[in-house]
C-alpha cells in the first residue's frame, strides 16, 4: 500500500521532442491517495495508458519524478515497484489449472505451499472461481479468465497499486456489469488503491470516487463523478461525459454581463471577476446541459428541428441563429411546434475562457 | 424500392436459423432489426442481399420475385461491422470505386464524391491512404460509399458497434437524415435499443429467429405485443416480476398494492407478470401524486453513466434495476426509496402476451 | 432484373484438376499396385502372387536394418534440430532492423538445390581438400566419411541440421511473434523468472506450430534421398543406406521390380500412419 505521486510528468515517444504537439504527455502532476479508487477517463489518443505505464515501471517518462509514498521509483524496474495490473485481454497460462495461475505470482516469490493454498482459495472464493478451481485456466470462459487475471493481482499482499487497462473490452455486454459490480465490490473489501483505465464513461463513473478526466496528453478535470457532471472544469469534460454531452456556445462579454448572440445569459460562474478577460482575444463559451434548459415563455427564441422520442425522456434538437442546442424533456411533455422560447438554469450555466471553466481569477 | 418476405426459412445443416418470417418493407423508409446477437440478424440481412437462398420461401423486390436473383444484380449496398475498405485505395478512390463500376465519367465520380464527402465530413482527407485514418473515419468511409451508389437498398450490419460511443452518438443522429435524403430503403441491424429508438422509423424485434413484432418503432416500444419484445426492447433490461389481481387491485407480494387499470379489469383474477422498465422506478420523490407507489430497496450497485444512474435495487427477492437522470453515487448496502410509476406498468398473461 | 437459376457448369472447371491428380497419382500408384502383387518376366506377361513380396520384404534382414536405420536418423536429428530451432528462435531479436537480416540468413539454407546441398557438405568434408575434413585431420582426428560409418553419420546428420534447423526456427519465430507483449507484461509482474516464462507462457503458445514443425521434418526426414545419394550414396557398406536409397537400389540396381513396388507400399503406409497419428494427436490437443 502507498500514496502514489506523479510529479511534473512529461513524455514523449520521440527522442527529439521539440513542440508540445511531440509529447504524449503534457505536465502531469497527479497524486494516488492510498486506497482510493481512481479512474482515468479520455478518448484513444490522450494518454491515459502512457501514464499508466509510467506508474507501472513499463515506461520510463522523458522527465519528472514518480514518488510511492516519498520514495522516488522513477527509474526501479516494474518487478520492484509491487503492483499488480489486469490488461485489456485475459492473460492466462493456458497450461495451468485456476489454482496454479492463482499461485504462480506466490510460487515466484517462494511463498511457503500451504500459505499459498489458504490464499488461494481465499481469493477464489472472493472471485466465485472456487467451482473448477483444479480445471485447465483455459477451459474458462472469457470472463473467468480476466478474473483470474485479476486474482493475480488479489493474492499478493505486497501490492501497492492495482492497474485496470480497459479490462472489460472483450467482456460480454451482459457480463460487464457483474464484473463491474465485482470490481466494486472488491475495493469496498480490501482497500487496495486502484486505478482503472478506460475510454468509457459508465466504467469510469461507476467505478471510481474520483475520476482524471484526460485529453490531449493533460488532465482537465479531476474530480468525483458528480462534479464532473454538475460543472465540468473544461469544455472538453462537458462533451465527453453525458450523452449527449454540453450545449457549448459562443458568447461575448460585455460590461461584466455574459451574452449569447445578443441576448443576456446568466452563469454560475459569472460573479466573478469578468473584467480579467479580454473579450475577443480570448475565446468565451457559455456551457449548459441539455438536462438544464427548459421551454419557457421568454428567453432566446430557437427554431424546433427534431424530436427525438427515446422512451425515457425525449431529445429536442433547436437552433438559434446556426447554434445548435439540444434539450431534454420528461416523457410525457408536450414539445412546442415550430418556434419556442428556452431558457438556461442559471446555476447550471458557466463561462468558459479558453475552453477552462471561469475561475476567481482568471489566471489562465 | 419496397421489400417482401414470403414465408422464408432458413435451415443450416439442420439447425433452423431463420423460422418462418413474413415481413413486408415499404419504399424508402428506415428499418431497423433489433435483436441480441444470434437473432438472426444478420442472416435475414445475408436473406435480403442475396447472398444466402431460402431454404424455403420467397424474396420480392417492388413486387418482383428476386429470390434467385444473385446479389450483382440486386442493387444493393452493404456496410458491416468491421471496417471494410479497399486498404491500398485513397479515400476519394474508396468512394468513388462504386461510381467507377457504373461506369461513371470522372467529371461526375469527382462532383459526387465531393457532396458526400462534405455530407460525412471526409473532405480533408480525400488524398489520405485509408490505413491512416481512425476507426470511426473508415466507417464513414464505408458509409460514404454505401451512400455514393445511390443502390435502391441499403442494408447496415451494426455499423456504429465498433466505434467510441461519442462517435456513435453523433452518427446516430446523422444516419436517418443521410438515408432520407438518398432516397433508398434501409434496413439496419442493431442489438442495441437505444439506437434503435434513436434512429426511430420502423422496428421489427427479433428473437431467435424468428420475428417477434414490426411496427413504428415508438408503438413498439409503448405497446409491446408481448414479453420477449418487451425485453428485447429494453435497455437497461426490463423488471419482471409476478403479481397478483384480486378484482380491482393489483398486489406485488410483500411490497405494495395499487388499483387495476381499466384495461385490465376485464380479465379473470390470478397470477399475471409485471414489467417495468428501469426509468418507470424514479428516484424522484414523487410522493405527493397518485400515479407513483413508493417502494424501499437495498442498493447492489450504482452504475453510472454520464448523465443518469442505474440502481440495482434488491426488492424482496426481486432484483431490479431504476434509472435516474443525473449522478447519484449511493453505496452498496444502503437502502433508499424508489417510485413506481403506474402509468409505465406492462401488464402480460401466463404465455406472455401483453395487456392492452 | 434478370432471373438466373443455378447452373451446374461450374463442375466442368473441376475435370483439369481431376485428370492432373489421375496422371500425377493415381495412375503411377496404381502401376506400383499392380507390381506389388505379381511377378513379370517382361513383355507384360503377369502371374499373380498375392502377399508374396511383401513377406520377402517385411522379412528381409535387408528391410529391417535399412528401417531402423531409418528410425536413428530421423530421431536424432528431430533431437537435436527441434531445440535448435527453439532455441535460434529465442535469441532472434523481435523488433528493429536486424529482424529482416536474421530471417534473410535463416531463410538461406532453405532455397539451396538439395543436390546442391549435397555436392557442397560432399566437398566441404572431403578429408584431403575439404575444409571440415582437412582441418579436423591436420587437428589430429581421424575422419574420413568415405571410409569409416561414424563419420558419415556425423557429416549427414550435421548436413541435414544445417539444411533444415532453419525451417524450425523460423515457424517457432513465428509462433513466439504471435504473442501479445502484455503476456510478458503479466509475467514481469507476477515475477516469474526467464525459465518460467519459457515453461509458461512461450513453449505454450508455440506448441501449434512445433507440431507443424516436427510433422513437416519427420516426413521429409522420412523421405530423405537427393542430399544423401549426393553426399554419401548410401555408404560406406550400407551404413548410411535409409529407406529410400534401400527401396531405389532394390528397384533400379537389382531391377527386383515386385519386391520394389511391395517395399515402396510399406514405406507409404508407414509414412501415412505416423502422419495419422501424429494428426490426431494434434486435432485432440487443439479440443482441450
Amino acid at each position: 500500500m502507498a500514496k502514489i505521486t506523479l510529479q511534473n510528468i512529461q513524455h514523449s515517444y520521440l527522442s527529439d521532442p521539440k513542440t508540445d504537439f511531440d509529447f504524449a504527455l503534457k505536465h502531469i502532476d497527479v497524486v494516488f491517495e492510498d486506497g482510493g479508487a481512481y479512474a482515468l477517463l479520455g478518448p484513444s489518443g490522450c494518454g491515459k495508458t502512457t501514464l499508466l505505464g509510467i506508474v507501472s515501471g513499463l515506461i520510463s517518462p522523458t522527465s519528472g519524478r514518480v514518488l510511492f509514498d516519498e520514495q522516488n521509483v522513477t527509474h526501479v524496474d516494474t518487478i520492484h515497484r509491487h503492483i499488480a495490473q489486469v490488461f485489456q485481454f485475459p492473460v492466462i497460462y493456458d497450461t495451468m489449472t485456476v489454482f496454479d495461475n492463482l499461485a504462480f505470482p506466490l510460487r515466484n516469490r517462494k511463498v511457503p505451499e500451504p500459505d499459498i493454498k489458504t490464499r488461494v482459495l481465499e481469493v477464489a472464493r472472493m472471485l466465485d472461481l472456487e467451482e473448477g478451481i483444479h480445471q485447465r485456466a483455459a477451459s474458462l470462459t472469457v470472463d473467468g479468465k480476466q478474473k483470474i487475471s485479476l486474482g493475480r493481482g488479489l493474492v499478493r499482499e505486497d501490492v501497492n497499486v492495482m492497474m485496470f487497462d480497459e479490462p472489460l473490452t472483450v467482456i460480454d455486454q451482459n457480463m460487464k456489469w457483474e464484473l463491474r459490480s465485482k470490481l466494486k465490490e472488491l475495493h469496498q473489501n480490501v482497500r487496495t488503491t486502484m486505478i482503472y483505465v478506460t475510454h468509457d464513461q459508465t466504467e469510469a463513473l461507476t467505478f471510481a470516487d474520483k475520476v482524471f478526466v484526460m485529453y490531449e496528453g493533460k488532465v482537465v478535470q479531476f474530480g468525483t463523478p458528480v462534479e464532473l457532471f454538475e460543472k465540468p472544469g473544461h469544455t472538453f469534460v462537458g462533451y465527453f461525459i453525458g450523452s449527449p454531452g454540453m450545449n457549448i456556445l459562443p458568447c461575448q462579454i460585455s460590461e461584466e454581463k455574459v451574452e449569447f448572440s445578443g441576448l443576456p445569459v446568466k452563469c454560475d460562474n459569472q460573479t466573478k471577476n469578468l473584467l480579467g478577460i479580454q473579450d475577443g482575444v480570448m475565446t468565451t463559451e457559455i456551457g449548459v446541459r441539455p438536462e438544464y434548459i427548459r421551454f419557457a415563455n421568454q428567453g432566446i427564441p430557437v427554431k424546433i428541428r427534431r424530436v427525438d422520442d427515446l422512451g425515457r425522456h425525449q431529445l429536442v434538437h433547436t437552433e438559434h441563429e446556426q447554434h445548435d442546442i439540444k434539450l431534454i424533456c420528461p416523457e410525457d411533455t408536450p414539445i412546442p411546434d415550430g418556434s419556442a422560447h428556452i431558457e438556461f438554469d442559471a446555476e447550471h450555466t458557466f463561462l468558459y475562457v479558453n475552453q477552462w471553466l471561469a475561475s476567481e481569477d482568471n489566471s489562465i | 424500392m419496397s421489400i417482401e418476405l414470403k414465408n422464408i426459412t432458413k435451415v443450416v445443416d439442420g439447425i433452423i436459423h431463420i423460422y418462418p418470417t413474413n415481413l413486408h418493407l415499404r419504399d424508402k423508409e428506415f428499418n431497423v432489426l433489433l435483436g441480441a446477437t444470434l437473432s438472426g440478424k444478420t442472416t435475414l440481412l445475408r436473406l435480403m442481399a442475396g447472398l444466402e437462398k431460402p431454404s424455403s420461401g420467397e424474396v420480392w423486390f417492388s413486387g418482383k420475385n428476386v429470390t434467385h436473383v444473385s446479389v450483382q444484380h440486386r442493387n444493393i449496398a452493404m456496410v458491416y461491422q468491421e471496417f471494410i475498405n479497399y486498404p491500398n485505395f485513397s479515400v476519394f478512390d474508396n468512394i468513388a470505386s462504386p461510381l467507377k463500376v457504373a461506369g461513371k465519367t470522372p467529371d461526375e465520380i469527382k462532383q459526387h464524391v465531393g457532396e458526400i464527402a462534405e455530407l460525412l465530413k471526409l473532405s480533408k482527407y480525400l488524398d489520405r491512404d485509408v490505413a491512416s485514418l481512425s476507426g470511426g473515419q473508415q466507417q464513414r468511409i464505408a458509409l460514404a460509399r454505401a451512400l455514393v451508389k445511390q443502390a435502391s437498398l441499403v442494408l447496415l450490419d451494426e455499423p456504429l458497434a465498433n466505434l467510441d460511443y461519442k462517435l456513435r452518438e453523433q452518427l446516430r443522429e446523422e444516419l436517418p437524415r443521410l438515408f432520407a435524403e438518398s432516397g433508398s430503403t434501409v434496413v439496419y441491424a442493431t442489438s442495441e435499443p437505444e439506437e434503435a429508438l434513436m434512429l426511430s422509423g420502423h422496428i421489427a424485434t427479433l428473437y431467435e429467429g424468428e420475428i417477434i413484432q414490426y411496427g413504428k418503432t415508438t408503438d413498439i416500444y409503448r405497446r409491446p405485443a408481448n414479453l420477449a419484445s418487451a425485453k428485447i426492447f429494453s435497455h437497461p433490461p426490463i423488471n419482471i416480476t409476478k403479481v397478483v389481481k384480486s378484482k380491482s387491485r393489483i398486489t406485488l407480494p410483500g411490497v405494495a398494492d395499487w388499483p387495476c387499470p381499466e384495461v385490465f379489469q376485464d380479465h379473470i383474477d390470478g397470477e399475471y407478470i409485471l414489467g417495468i422498465r428501469p426509468h418507470h422506478l424514479s428516484l424522484k420523490n414523487l410522493e405527493q401524486s397518485e400515479k407513483h407507489i413508493r417502494i424501499s430497496g437495498n442498493v447492489q450497485l450504482a452504475e453510472i453513466s454520464g448523465s443518469a444512474s442505474l440502481i440495482h435495487l434488491r426488492i424482496n427477492e426481486n432484483d431490479w434495476i431504476s434509472e435516474s437522470g443525473g449522478i447519484h453515487p449511493y453505496s452498496i448496502g444502503e437502502t433508499i426509496n424508489v417510485y413506481m410509476n403506474l402509468d409505465g406498468c406492462l401488464y402480460f398473461d401466463h404465455d406472455g402476451k401483453a395487456i392492452h | 432484373m434478370i432471373i438466373k437459376t443455378v447452373k451446374q457448369t461450374a463442375w466442368f472447371f473441376v475435370v483439369p484438376v481431376v485428370l492432373l491428380v489421375a496422371f500425377n497419382a493415381l495412375i503411377p500408384l496404381m502401376t506400383v499396385v499392380n507390381y506389388a502383387f505379381q511377378e513379370t518376366f517382361g513383355d507384360n506377361v503377369f502371374f499373380w502372387e498375392g502377399l508374396t513380396w511383401f513377406e520377402q520384404v517385411l522379412n528381409s534382414d535387408r528391410f529391417h536394418d535399412a528401417f531402423l536405420r531409418q528410425i536413428m536418423f530421423t530421431s536424432i536429428i528431430l533431437l537435436i534440430e527441434v531445440p535448435l530451432g527453439i532455441v535460434i528462435a529465442l535469441s532472434m531479436p523481435r523488433k528493429g532492423p536486424w529482424v529482416s537480416v536474421c530471417l534473410v540468413l535463416m531463410a538461406l539454407p532453405l532455397l539451396i538445390p538439395w543436390n546442391v546441398v549435397g555436392a557442397m557438405w560432399n566437398i566441404f568434408a572431403l578429408p584431403d581438400i575439404g575444409l571440415l575434413g582437412y582441418t579436423l585431420n591436420s587437428i589430429g582426428i581421424d575422419y574420413n566419411f568415405t571410409q569409416q560409418p561414424v563419420s558419415a553419420w556425423i557429416t549427414t546428420i550435421l548436413m541435414d541440421v544445417w539444411h533444415w534447423t532453419s525451417l524450425v526456427v523460423l515457424l517457432a519465430y513465428a509462433g513466439l511473434s504471435a504473442i501479445p507483449e502484455a503476456y510478458y507484461q503479466a509475467a514481469k509482474i507476477d515475477g516469474a523468472s526467464r525459465w518460467a516464462v519459457f515453461k509458461w507462457i512461450q513453449l505454450p503458445k508455440m506448441k501449434r506450430v512445433l507440431t507443424i514443425a516436427i510433422l513437416l521434418r519427420f516426413m521429409d526426414s522420412f523421405m530423405i534421398y537427393t542430399e544423401l545419394i549426393v553426399l554419401t550414396g548410401g555408404g560406406p557398406g550400407n551404413s548410411t543406406t535409409l529407406l529410400s536409397i534401400d527401396l531405389v537400389k532394390l528397384a533400379l540396381g537389382q531391377f527386383d521390380l515386385g519386391p520394389a513396388a511391395a517395399m515402396s507400399l510399406i514405406y507409404f503406409f508407414i509414412v501415412l500412419l505416423i502422419c495419422w497419428v501424429f494428426y490426431t494427436l494434434m486435432m485432440k490437443n487443439e479440443q482441450q
